[in-house]
């Protein structure tokens, strides 16, 4: 039965998606084109740049796509519901002990440890993202630096720190200003 | 604003969170920094940080596991239901309507425009939130905290190091001075 078989699939790509993120893509690649063919490959790489332009998890905007093209509708909320799940049953018993033991120095400390090392990946994750805005899919360097994208970066960042602004207020903006700039001067 | 803890906002200001989490996941972050410790004062900043650290070793998508974690930290498994559900439903109902037109949406100018702003507005969102959380860390003046997060930092950018690695680097340099010593690295 396909809907079984679809919450199947994506239930192993979420509990096997550790990382999250891009870290998602090869089993996606792997189970969703290669092994059921739900999706072709490209289609794959257009549901990636999609996923860029929406919003969510790459592993949610999968699910959906593909189990919208297998099985509608409820073929879509099915693919959810699977790569949701193994999430719901790990953080809820990491979440109870947590709450159980957390009291525990050792607990305490193991926690705070762990708190350096995110830090670190939000980082990484930030790299990532301002590569892409400063320079595009060109390789960094001066001349590829795009200035107006360091220019709303600059202003963006100046406004948060400043004012504590709400970062959805920061994206709408962006977003607006971008829509303007670029279409009005596609050469920049 | 209605500062009520209860199902019906939990999963309003998730669902809210979620339609605007652009840019991959850990973007969440600091829109629940803001959101939840600084505008409605649900939890205190260093509480979540730690709650989204251990929902970080369980395998599926971060905004996914941060409104488990939080979710259930606030009102229990069905709070850790509501914000699940919230979070899941905006790229559910984009994706399934773009699964349908999703030719005419990677091919517009506009989206692509607007997407190459916000793409710039969100490298400052997470630079900013990257900065206060590193300050936080860099306060607390303890040198195993301090020498983990810059070796991650280095890990993570500069060689693309696993996140469940970094992780759990940083998990057994925290048990290995609980164990061998008594610094301050309870408090943070």
């Amino acid at each position: 039965m396909i809907y079984l078989l679809l919450f199947w699939e994506f239930f192993v790509i979420g509990a096997l998606s550790f990382g999250g993120g891009y870290a998602v893509l090869p089993l996606i690649e792997q189970n969703i084109v290669e092994k059921q063919a739900w999706i072709s490959a490209t289609e794959f790489v257009d549901l990636l740049t999609i996923s860029e332009m929406t919003p969510g998890p790459i592993a949610i905007n999968a699910a959906t796509y593909a189990g919208n093209r297998v099985a509608g509708i409820p073929g879509g909320i099915v693919a959810t519901l699977g790569v949701v799940a193994p999430s719901l049953i790990i953080v809820l018993l990491l979440a109870y002990l947590y709450k159980r033991y957390k009291e525990l120095p050792v607990i305490q400390r193991l926690i705070t440890g762990l708190r350096p090392a995110i830090v670190a990946l939000i980082a990484s994750a930030g790299m990532t993202i301002l590569l892409t805005a400063f320079f595009g899919t060109e390789p960094a360097s001066l001349s590829n630096l795009n200035w107006m994208a360091v220019s709303i970066f600059a202003i963006s960042f100046y406004i948060l720190e400043k004012f504590n602004a709400d970062p959805i207020k920061i994206i709408i903006f962006t977003g607006i200003l971008g829509g303007i700039i670029y279409t009005a001067f596609p050469a920049l | 604003m209605n500062k009520e803890i209860s199902y019906w906002n939990l999963f309003r200001h998730t669902f809210h969170l979620s339609a605007f989490t652009f840019g991959g996941g850990y973007v969440i972050v600091p829109l629940m920094k803001k959101r939840f410790v600084d505008d409605l004062n649900w939890l205190k900043e260093d509480e979540m940080m730690n709650l989204i650290a251990l929902s970080q070793s369980a395998p599926g998508p971060i905004a996914v596991n941060s409104s488990i974690i939080v979710g259930y930290n606030l009102l229990g498994a069905p709070g850790a239901l509501a914000a699940t559900l919230g979070t899941v439903l905006p790229p559910l109902l984009i994706m399934t309507v773009v699964s349908y037109i999703y030719l005419a949406i990677r091919d517009n100018a506009l989206v692509q425009n607007v997407m190459r702003g916000m793409q710039a507005g969100i490298a400052a969102i997470i630079v900013n939130v990257v900065w206060k959380l590193a300050r936080g860390v860099l306060k607390t003046k303890n040198a195993r905290l301090i020498a983990v997060m810059i070796i991650s930092l280095i890990a993570a950018i500069f060689f693309n190091v696993n996140v469940i690695y970094l992780l759990l680097f940083a998990a057994i340099v925290a048990l290995i001075s609980h164990f061998m010593s008594n610094d301050s690295g309870v408090k943070s």
